[in-house]
């Protein structure tokens, strides 16, 4: 029966991710930011509340308690207290859900207990590549079959803390079709480059990643031989960007909304204007029509259907309510809006890249 | 638990609804909308046996004596499926054609009016007659010349005369839905707001209702609209009106202490009408989008939802716009809805889902005009219509700006006084 309520861990789990949030990634992702570096305690404590080993299966050492509405939830809330950090907090995900999705048995034997450990396995995932029209369906880092192993080659861009990372999940064009490679980094030919230069979620260390004439084991293929769907893979991760862009969104609207009823001109809080207020409203039905098409899609997704058009059509239409909804917070602070000061910018900055970020988050 | 499930009933239904649409609508539409004043009888005499089963489904536990002293309605425990079943029926309807489905031989918003601010006795007497005899139908007057919005502002008066115990009205009402079709054509009744006391502003308006037949009632005037050609809207007047001082919603005592109280009572009325012309909305886009769809199919363009954003056509990213438009208004309405069938209060989710629905459409349908190039322009075909008929849901039920400012008020916790 059709219902917008949590259940009660839903509840628990959103209620205590808020928490943190508020406590503590909205204390320090400024600092992060400008430096350029996150604080480790955070993220171990963001690891701590254990959102990744929930969904694993138990057989792996998990609570098998895989739901991809419970992930939007967490995410949503990571997001809005700040993006980068969440990120990163959820990192182990990028290599864990690929693998609970469409990894082999021994794949998942391999790999899936270590996500339940105290800290998080040292992994990450690359997918974007340095190309104006870049599309995930058309990679140009190429995988051939060379006997017992594939050789790959290209340039990745933005791969998370590649420079710690002791096994990168690849994506490569294998016959015109996306497919996934676990690649220890110690493989010769692997090269972790310089980190790259983002407008926004400077907090996050991200990597250029160069693959030239890499052998990886056939068994190292996602999905063995026959391999992933890979759509299916992106799927995952729009619902968990669409659903981080919804707290950011969020967090720009709540901002400025109480910004709004401090801030005093010609005798009265701004909020007591038409026209401030309106903004305010539409920046509200925003978010909640944000929310709705993940929850929806994420749903789907839960109930095994093929959601491509749904998640598609929500994913663009969110990439940009997060813009807007970002712009209109910069615009009701006004040039408070425009300093560093005040966390608006850094949303704008961050909304923008949500239609670049593919394969930067997964649940 | 977050499910958008459907139960089966209502799946079910809608197939029923969808071969009303296509059977009975549908095929009317272009005539009646060139014909405005003529009524849809095939839809009429096609839906009048659903909706007095519907009118007897909600009045059955006022019925056990036959006169509304039985017992009052049971304490809900579960979710109300029927408001739920109503917004989807409503949806189905709109989809088939919006002018249409507000002449549905219904009460309507008067009838909802009379179901929740009426005593059990008033329910059974000013609405069992929708379930007997010929089709009838139910209006609401609230809107005069010089009070839309701001319905504070009306002039209509209700004096009580002691000798006869009576009512007396006096005023203009316009944009009345099925008014004609309520008090000339059938034995309805037109739910009327009306002050008892002009000087206090909202605590002094009250609403009566006026049964056909009742001497002193004129239709004024039938308006020609830009759509929803078929539904019936006309002003009324009202001259030395009498009606028995139990035409007054609620009961007398509970009237005289809720002074206020008779304001918000009304106003709360707008909380499950609000989701309802959403629903309508939502009905005309999925037209709309459907029609565009399909008929670009037939051009050989069909769109791809594997491409990256940045190799879409433009006529691609219309449609996922359309899509994603329209999915958000239905999703907000959902919401609104299922509220009010878990008994919370919805009043800023049902501003916010009619807002944005009748935005929505109003964007959709122009736009499915756009994109048909002069097809879409044509009188042969019917999104012309449909782009016309959407309009109606950015204005009606509280005005787009109105809905706006609810919202507004809501979500900063302000008063009237402190956002205007």
């Amino acid at each position: 029966m059709l219902d917008f309520r949590l259940n009660d861990e839903q509840q628990m789990l959103v209620g205590a991710i808020a928490r943190f949030a508020k406590e503590r990634l909205r204390k320090v992702y400024r600092d992060a930011e400008e430096t350029g570096t996150i604080p480790g305690d955070v993220v171990q404590a963001g690891w701590e509340m254990g959102v990744l080993p929930t969904a694993i299966p138990e057989a792996y050492g998990g609570f098998g308690d895989y739901s991809a509405v419970t992930g939007v939830l967490a995410a949503e809330e990571f997001a809005w207290g700040d993006l980068a950090i969440s990120l990163q907090i959820m990192l182990p995900n990028l290599v864990a859900i690929p693998i609970m999705l469409a990894g082999t048995e021994a794949q998942k034997a391999t790999y899936l207990p270590g996500f339940c450990d105290e800290r998080p396995p040292r992994l990450t995932a690359t997918l974007t590549e340095p190309t104006v029209f870049f599309d995930p369906h058309k990679l140009k880092t190429t995988a051939v079959l060379d006997g017992d192993h594939y050789l790959l080659n290209g340039v990745k861009i933005n791969a998370p803390l590649a420079g710690e990372a002791e096994l990168i999940l690849v994506y490569a064009n294998e016959n015109g079709k996306t497919q996934g490679f676990l690649v220890p980094t110690d493989t010769p030919g692997v090269a972790v480059g310089e980190r790259n230069k983002l407008m926004g979620i400077h907090a996050l260390a991200t990597h250029t990643v160069t693959l030239e004439n890499v052998r990886v084991p056939v068994a190292n293929k996602l999905g063995g031989v026959a391999g992933c769907d890979f759509q299916f893979i992106l799927n995952h991760s729009r619902v968990a960007l669409g659903a981080a862009a919804v707290g950011v969104a969020r967090a720009g609207y709540e901002y400025a909304r109480e910004y709004a009823k401090q801030r005093v001109q010609f005798g009265e809080p701004i909020a007591h204007r038409q026209s401030i207020a309106f903004m305010l409203a539409d920046m509200a039905t925003d978010v909640d029509s944000a929310r709705l098409l993940v929850w929806e899609a994420a749903w789907l997704l839960d109930k095994g259907k093929d959601a491509t058009r749904e998640i598609t059509v929500m994913k663009n239409y969110v990439d940009q309510l997060v813009v807007d909804v970002a712009d209109r917070a910069v615009q009701i602070l006004g040039g408070y809006g425009y300093i560093r000061e005040y966390p608006v910018e850094l949303w704008l900055r961050n909304a923008r890249g949500f239609a670049t970020f593919d394969g930067l988050a997964m649940i | 638990m977050i499910d958008f499930e459907i139960p089966d009933f209502i799946k079910n239904q809608q197939q029923l609804i969808k071969m009303v649409a296509e059977q009975a609508m549908r095929p009317f539409s272009r005539q009646l909308d060139e014909h405005e004043h003529e009524r849809p009888k095939t839809f009429v005499n096609m839906t009048w046996p659903f909706a007095q089963q519907m009118m007897q489904r909600s009045l059955k536990p006022l019925m056990q004596n036959g006169n509304g002293s039985g017992a009052p309605q049971k304490e809900r425990t579960g979710p109300d499926y029927s408001t739920l079943a109503l917004i989807f029926m409503i949806e189905q309807l709109s989809w088939g054609d919006a002018g249409q489905y507000l002449c549905l031989p219904h009460p309507m918003l008067g009838g909802a009016a009379v179901q929740s601010a009426g005593t059990p006795e008033q329910q059974v007497r000013f609405l069992k007659r929708f379930t007997e005899g010929k089709p009838k139908w139910g209006a609401m007057a609230i809107t005069e010349p010089g009070a839309g919005s701001d319905n504070s502002a009306m002039r209509t008066t209700a004096v009580l005369d002691p000798e006869t115990n009576e009512w007396i009205l006096n005023g203009e009402k316009i944009f009345i839905t099925s008014g004609k079709l309520a008090l000339e054509e059938s034995d309805g009744i037109c739910v009327v707001w009306a002050t008892v006391d002009p000087k206090a502003g909202r605590a002094g308006i009250k609403s009566f209702v006026v049964e056909a037949g009742t001497p002193g009632v004129t239709i004024a005037k039938q308006e020609h609209k830009l759509g929803i050609r078929a539904s019936d809207t006309v002003a009324l007047h009202f001259n030395n009106v009498r009606i028995p001082y139990h035409n007054l919603l609620g009961s007398a005592e509970a009237a005289d202490k809720m002074a206020d109280k008779g304001f918000q009572g009304a106003m709360k009325t707008f909380d499950a009408s609000r989701p309802a012309v959403a629903a309508s909305a939502v009905g005309i886009a999925r037209a709309a989008l459907e029609f565009t769809i399909d008929r670009l199919k037939q051009e050989g363009v069909v769109v791809d939802y594997t491409k990256p954003k940045h190799q879409l056509t433009a006529v691609e990213r219309d449609i996922m716009e359309m899509e994603a438009r329209y999915k958000a208004a239905w999703l907000l309405t959902l919401r609104a809805t299922a509220q009010m069938a878990h008994g919370e209060s919805n009043r800023l989710e049902a501003s916010m889902c009619k807002y944005r629905a009748g935005e929505a459409v109003t964007w959709i349908t122009q736009r499915a005009v756009e994109l048909l190039g002069p097809l879409g322009y044509s009188r042969e075909l019917l999104v012309e219509k449909w782009m016309r008929d959407a309009k109606i849901n950015d204005i009606y039920e509280g005005t787009k700006q109105i809905n706006q400012l609810i919202v507004a008020r809501s979500i900063l916790g302000y008063s009237r006084r402190e956002l205007k």
